[in-house]
């Protein structure tokens, strides 16, 4: 859920964009952060980890810990926390360590 | 290609933006890296009124005094800041490697500040990997720069000032805080954060872990249970409080991956919260050249960062043949402000770790890599 109003802070969250979650069309904002924008659509578990196939989430959100690692637009190990969202991109929860296709 | 620069900054905190406009002020040509969309660090998060000195715009509001800094050194011709840009490596002939965007950038810089501040400190319990176990500081960054709500109900962990502010700006965000749980018997931070948090409803319990996280996807709740006196679990305390996010905030811990690749000389010292590079008092590493300012050589404060940064700064203006009076007697003014800023209350812990670096020993030489199973 996006904050509406804020007693101190203004967001500048600039357009309106659409971008595609497992096939899905989610609405997003050209300054988020795909991790922003799919917690504001209710989207917290990201992926699972490639031996034990725990559920992961975002832990720093700042690009540190590699937890929250999906394939983006065909890419794997994009790490979304610091990944501005694109008009049309292609998000998908990645399966395993992920395959780069050269 | 590799880039020749003068003055390579790595990190655009508080520490790294003072250092840069230093540098450039004695006429250093300097480039910084930024990993974050924008400069500031720890600063752009913050709402509150922050505390320190007035000289380090104490009083202003943590992004606030972001934005000052930065607008100083944006005007600045001698100043290039390269956002989006994480430095990789540092290699041993002093070359550092960064990403930006899907180039690969590489520079030899004539001086290097390390300003890269702090990584956070993670607990170990059943269900800490579950998605809804976050850092302070990822809750912060989702509900202060993005302004998306990190969860409905949070459950905090720790209450120093990190915990109890955060707690706050949970609640500023409209998010429901369940409580605050602190193993330690007594509160972590200041009495004027604990009293507002205190105000709002929000429960802080001393003396209080957390014991598991559950939930099958994602977090669904927490167990929480009381410790006695020698921080052990006491059976048949346990409560559940439901929650669907789990907020740490037990601690920072100085991000040094680039120092211990440089091949600077590491201490662990307590005090300052994990390993730091041992440093001059001109805040020269080991590694000639090579200069560390802010969290990175202890947790600290934004305001020893800053200065911290200027000695940094004018240290490495200086050393190239800067305006090498003018810079010698702005860094010492510069110590002066540190010596003053170290004599307050929290002063104690800095300068007992600070001389635990000057002595000689105690090396170790350990590097602390994580991974995820
Ligand atoms: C919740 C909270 C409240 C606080 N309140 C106060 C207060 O009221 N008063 C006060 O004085 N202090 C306060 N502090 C502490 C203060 O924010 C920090 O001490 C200060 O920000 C440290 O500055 P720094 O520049 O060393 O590090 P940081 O602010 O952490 O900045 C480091 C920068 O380096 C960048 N970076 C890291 N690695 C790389 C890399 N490899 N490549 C490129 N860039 C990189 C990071 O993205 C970041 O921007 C608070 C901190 C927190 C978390
Ligand atoms: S959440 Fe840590 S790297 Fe993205």
């Amino acid at each position: 859920m996006r904050i509406e109003e804020h007693p101190v802070l203004q967001f500048d969250r600039g357009e309106k964009v659409t971008f595609f979650y497992n096939g899905q069309e989610v609405e997003a904002y050209s300054n988020e952060t795909i991790a922003a924008a799919l917690h504001a659509a209710g989207v917290r578990r990201l992926g699972h980890s490639p031996e034990l196939h725990r559920p992961r989430g975002l832990f720093c959100a700042i690009g540190n810990c590699s937890s929250c690692f999906m394939t983006v637009n065909g890419e794997p190990n994009v790490r979304i926390c610091v990944t501005r969202v694109e008009p049309g991109m292609r998000v998908e929860e990645q399966q395993g360590k992920g395959v780069v296709t050269p | 290609m590799i880039r020749n620069v003068e003055v390579l900054v790595v990190g655009g905190g508080p520490a790294g933006l003072c250092a840069a406009q230093a540098a450039a002020s004695m006429g250093a040509k300097v480039t910084m890296l930024e990993r974050d969309y924008v400069p500031g660090g720890q600063l752009v998060k913050q709402t509150h009124k922050f505390f320190g000195s007035e000289k380090q715009h104490a009083g202003e509001r943590g992004f606030q005094i972001g934005r000052m800094l930065l607008d100083e050194i944006q005007a600045d011709p001698n100043i290039e800041i390269l956002p989006e840009t994480t430095a990789l490596g540092c290699y041993e002939d002093g070359v550092i490697t960064a990403l930006q965007g899907d180039k690969h950038l590489k520079f030899r810089p004539e001086r290097t500040i390390l300003a890269t501040g702090a990584a956070e400190k993670f607990l170990a319990f059943p269900g800490n990997d579950l998605p809804g176990v976050y850092g302070a500081g990822a809750v912060q960054t989702l509900m202060n720069v993005a302004g998306v709500k990190p969860a409905q109900r949070v459950l905090m962990v720790g209450s120093g000032n990190i915990g109890l502010i955060v707690s706050y700006q949970l609640k500023q965000a409209g998010v429901e805080v369940a409580g605050v749980v602190e193993a330690a018997p007594r509160i972590g931070g200041y009495l004027v954060h604990a009293a507002k948090i205190r105000r709002a409803g929000i429960p802080i319990l001393t003396g209080w872990t957390v014991k598991e996280a559950f939930g099958k996807e994602q977090v669904e709740g927490a167990v929480i249970c009381q410790l006695d006196d020698k921080f052990q679990q006491i059976p048949g305390t346990e409560k559940t409080i439901a929650c669907d996010a789990i907020c740490l905030a037990v601690g920072l811990t100085p991000l040094t991956e680039l120092c211990w690749q440089a091949g600077c000389e590491m201490k662990y010292i307590r005090e300052l919260s994990g390993h730091v590079p041992v440093v001059s008092d001109d805040l020269e590493t080991t590694k000639a050249g090579i200069y560390a300012a802010g969290d990175v050589t202890g947790i600290e404060e934004a305001s020893s960062a800053m200065v911290e940064g200027k000695i940094a700064g004018y240290s490495a203006a200086a050393s190239l043949g800067h305006s090498p009076e003018e810079a010698a007697r702005l860094r010492q003014e510069a110590m002066e402000e540190l010596r003053q800023l170290r004599s307050g209350p929290t002063g104690g812990k800095i300068n007992a770790g600070i001389e635990k670096v000057k002595q000689d020993g105690g090396v170790v030489h350990v590097n602390l890599y994580r991974y995820s199973h």
